[in-house]
This record gives structure tokens, C-alpha cells and sequence, in this order.
């Protein structure tokens, strides 16, 4: 097996109320690679990506995390999850906590982190994103814009070994969807392993190592961005591409 | 009015009659505060069964359990249950009736506090719980820790409802011979074949305590409150 390989999804197959809408999806994500996944609405892709950290459950098939199968039933998938951080299109931040103890909850009830440690680490996050005089507002209080940031590095402070991304700027007012896409190229640059559901054309040109197309619960090509953008082999990309771009 | 001066002296001060409201009131806090901690610890478990098997689908037979006990406590009036309690349950043991009713209050508020707070659970998007799934926190600690301060701070003007209508029903502990409030005023009634003064002090004495606890609930709610908005 690859050594570089964090995720493998093999087979992955989901169906709710009879509706098959992922039919038996292979990919590889290695360590420290950019992957976004495109694709027009139902394509199964938000699903797919749910299924990587077991939101959603899968019908069929494999999830294998650092190797180990955690789609088996034996396996604790709460202390995989902890390994994978994930950003959602509605933020989900939890509005009786202020932003700080938002971002250290997780640390220091799940890995035992001392408080002021966690809270150290955790102002550290919020100094690089620029919210660290937001520290102790709480999440209505904030734009979206600042609290997918916040979102973002909620998940970081967990220190996971991948962020998987969940249409994170879909939900966001245009002017503040840059402020969040450029913390996510940071953290590109830093070589976090993303896996990145997205509409953002621009982002996926400029930050990813690789696209995956998904219609209709079928993987239809991947491919590095220039090969993928330019020279699209799948019919369906070519029509899809001609009505986002 | 004279008369009334003399009605008010016969009804509550000859004999130290107001007593027999003071030692009912504290009767009726006494059962109605116990009987709102069971029913708030009951009530908080079964609205945790009920909403992880809307929910998920597990806990089928507990849910099912707790099915009949709301089908069973809100289709009975809390007078019948009150007697069961006292004269079936507990009719060939001797014990204090203030127990009695403190059980039977709070099994019965507890079906109520129940259905107040699974509506509360169901009201918490279902977005905070798979962020804190997301996390790595179990479906417990989720709960624990997410899901249930935030319900707990919807539902608590109702669970304030709940307390005020509990505190109301404690009434009826008359039938069990508990000397509660009223059974204290009907006491006095009976000494002094007044029926006017005494129902009407007891009816004052609830009506005070219901405002009181109405104040003190808003009080809580808006400080719970300060942290969101």
C-alpha cells in the first residue's frame, strides 16, 4: 500500500430511501495534497465527501484513514474524526460558547489538552486568520465571513491530519467569500491535506493538485487542474465546465 | 367593614389559624420543588431516548417504554394517579404522604417536562451535532456538552410553565389527606364554617407564588440570554 495514501475511498457506494446517488466511488488522497471535487447540484459530491469522516454512512464499499478500514464497525471512528477536520457550509459554530472556548472544547475535553495550552494555540490560530480580538464575541455576533474563518480554525485546533471542506463558501455573501478562500490557500501553502467541495472555479485552477468531477454518483475524471480545465475528455465535464466558466 | 376585621381575626389569627396556611405552604414548596427535580431528571432522559430514536433509530425498546409511560401519565388525571400511588402502590407500607406526592407529582410532571424537552432537542439545528461529531466528540458528549445547554435554554420558559403548573396541581394533594395549602385553608373552613376568607387567602398565597416564580424565570431567561445576542 502507498505510504503516501491518507484516505482511500474504494467502492464507496450511498443510498437514502432506495435513491442510489453514489454509485461505487474509487479515489486516493495522498498526504499533503489539494483535492477538489466539482460537480453540478446532486451530484452526490457534499455526500461523498460526508461519507469520508462517516457523516454519512455508506451503503457499500471502503473508507480506509492511515490505512484502517473505518467503515468496519468495530472501529471507533471518534478518535479517526479527531484526525479530520471539517468546515461546513452553515459553519456550525456553537452559539452558547464564545469563540474562543468554541475552539478549544474540542482539545481540551477529547485530547486532554492543559486550558492554557489549548487557549495559547488557540489565540495563535486566531492571530493568523486576524480574529484574534474577536476571541471572546460570540458567533451571532460575527459576519459569515468571520465565522467560517473561525470554522476553519475551529478544525485546526484539533490539529487534524486532513480538513475536509463542505461547500465553505456557498452560504457566504459574495464580498466575504475571498477573506475565507485565502485562508484556505494558506493553508494550502502549509501542505494541509484538503479535500475541498466547492463552486469556486478560481480556487480549484489556482490551489489544487487535483479535480474530480462527480455527476449522478459516478466519478467521471479527475485530473491535475491545467489538464482538467483546458482539455476535459468527458462529455459531461465539457458541458458542465461550458455552463460554470 | 368591621366585619370583615372580625372575619380576618377568626379565620387566621384566633388560634393561630394563619398557620395552618403556613405550615400547608411550605408542604406544597416542599412537594412541588422535589416533584419538579424528578421531573426534570425524568423528563430530560426520556426526551433524550425519544429524540436519538427520532433521530438515529436506536433505543427502539426504551423508546417504546417510555411511549407507554407518556400514553399512560397524560391520558390519566393526576387526581387517579395521585390515589393509585397512595392507596395501590404504596397502600400496605406505611410511608409519609409527602413522599407520596412528590413521587406521584413528579412522575406525572415528568411526562410533560418530557415532550417540552424533546420539542427543545429537535429544535437544535442538526448542524451543531455533526460538528461536534466532526470533532471527534461520541454522540453522548455531542450531547452533553452541545446539544443540551442550548435546549435547555429554549425550553426554559416552558419548563418555568411547567414548574407553575405543577405548583397548581399540588393542590389536589388534599385527597391523600397531605396537608398542602389548600387542604389548610379548607381546614380553617371547617373550624369556622367561613368558606370566603380562608379560600380566597390560599387563592392569594398561589397567585403570589405563581408571579413571584413567573418574575424569577424571566430573570434566568434573560440571563441566559446576555451570551447570544
Amino acid at each position: 500500500m502507498s505510504d503516501n495514501v491518507l484516505i482511500r475511498a474504494e467502492g464507496v457506494r450511498k443510498s437514502f430511501n432506495g435513491k442510489e446517488v453514489l454509485k461505487g466511488i474509487d479515489l486516493e488522497i495522498r498526504r499533503g495534497e489539494v483535492v477538489v471535487i466539482i460537480g453540478p447540484s446532486g451530484s452526490g459530491k457534499s455526500t461523498f465527501l460526508r461519507c469520508l469522516n462517516l457523516l454519512e454512512v455508506p451503503t457499500g464499499g471502503h473508507i480506509f484513514f492511515n490505512d484502517v478500514d473505518i467503515t468496519d464497525k468495530k472501529v471507533n471512528i471518534d478518535l479517526h474524526r479527531q484526525k479530520m477536520g471539517m468546515v461546513f457550509q452553515h459553519f456550525n459554530l456553537f452559539p452558547h460558547m464564545d469563540i474562543l472556548k468554541n475552539m478549544v472544547l474540542g482539545p481540551e475535553k477529547l485530547l486532554k489538552r492543559e486550558p492554557e495550552k489549548a487557549k495559547e494555540y488557540a489565540m495563535a490560530l486566531l492571530e493568523r486568520v486576524g480574529l484574534a480580538d474577536r476571541a471572546h464575541a460570540y458567533p451571532s455576533q460575527l459576519s459569515g465571513g468571520q465565522k467560517q474563518r473561525i470554522a476553519i480554525v475551529r478544525a485546526l485546533c484539533m490539529q487534524p491530519e486532513v480538513m475536509l471542506f463542505d461547500e465553505p463558501t456557498s452560504a457566504l455573501d459574495p464580498e466575504m467569500v475571498g477573506e475565507v478562500l485565502q485562508v484556505m490557500r494558506d493553508l494550502a501553502r502549509e501542505r494541509m491535506t484538503m479535500v475541498v467541495v466547492t463552486h469556486e472555479m478560481g480556487f480549484a485552477k489556482e490551489v489544487a493538485d487535483r479535480v474530480v468531477f462527480l455527476d449522478e454518483g459516478i466519478l467521471m475524471e479527475q485530473n491535475e487542474p491545467e489538464e482538467f480545465f483546458n482539455n476535459p475528455k468527458n462529455e459531461r465535464l465539457r458541458g458542465f465546465l461550458g455552463k460554470v466558466l | 367593614m368591621g366585619n370583615f376585621q372580625e372575619r380576618f381575626y377568626l379565620n387566621f389569627i384566633k388560634d393561630d389559624r394563619f398557620m395552618y396556611l403556613w405550615n400547608g405552604l411550605i408542604i406544597t414548596l416542599e412537594v412541588t420543588l422535589f416533584a419538579t427535580l424528578i421531573g426534570i431528571c425524568l423528563g430530560f432522559i426520556v426526551a433524550i431516548i425519544r429524540a436519538t430514536y427520532d433521530r438515529t433509530g436506536k433505543l427502539k425498546v426504551l423508546n417504546a417504554i417510555c411511549q407507554v409511560y407518556l400514553t399512560v401519565i397524560r391520558g390519566t388525571p393526576a387526581v387517579v394517579q395521585l390515589l393509585i400511588m397512595y392507596f395501590v402502590i404504596f397502600g400496605s407500607v406505611n410511608v409519609s404522604k409527602i413522599l407520596v406526592a412528590v413521587l406521584a407529582f413528579g412522575i406525572n410532571s415528568g411526562a410533560y417536562v418530557a415532550e417540552i424537552c424533546r420539542a427543545g432537542i429537535m429544535s437544535i439545528d442538526i448542524g451543531q451535532m455533526e460538528a461536534g461529531r466532526s470533532i471527534g466528540f461520541s454522540y453522548t458528549q455531542t450531547m452533553w456538552y452541545i446539544i443540551l445547554p442550548q435546549a435547555f435554554k429554549n425550553v426554559l420558559p416552558a419548563l418555568g410553565n411547567e414548574f407553575i403548573v405543577l405548583l397548581k396541581e399540588t393542590s389536589i394533594s388534599g385527597y391523600i389527606a397531605l396537608q398542602d395549602l389548600t387542604k389548610g385553608g379548607d381546614i380553617i373552613r371547617s373550624r369556622t364554617y367561613d368558606a370566603f376568607m380562608p379560600l380566597i387567602g390560599v387563592a392569594l398565597v398561589y397567585l403570589v407564588l405563581v408571579l413571584g416564580f413567573t418574575k424569577l424565570v424571566s430573570i434566568l431567561e434573560r440571563r441566559l440570554n446576555q451570551s447570544e445576542r
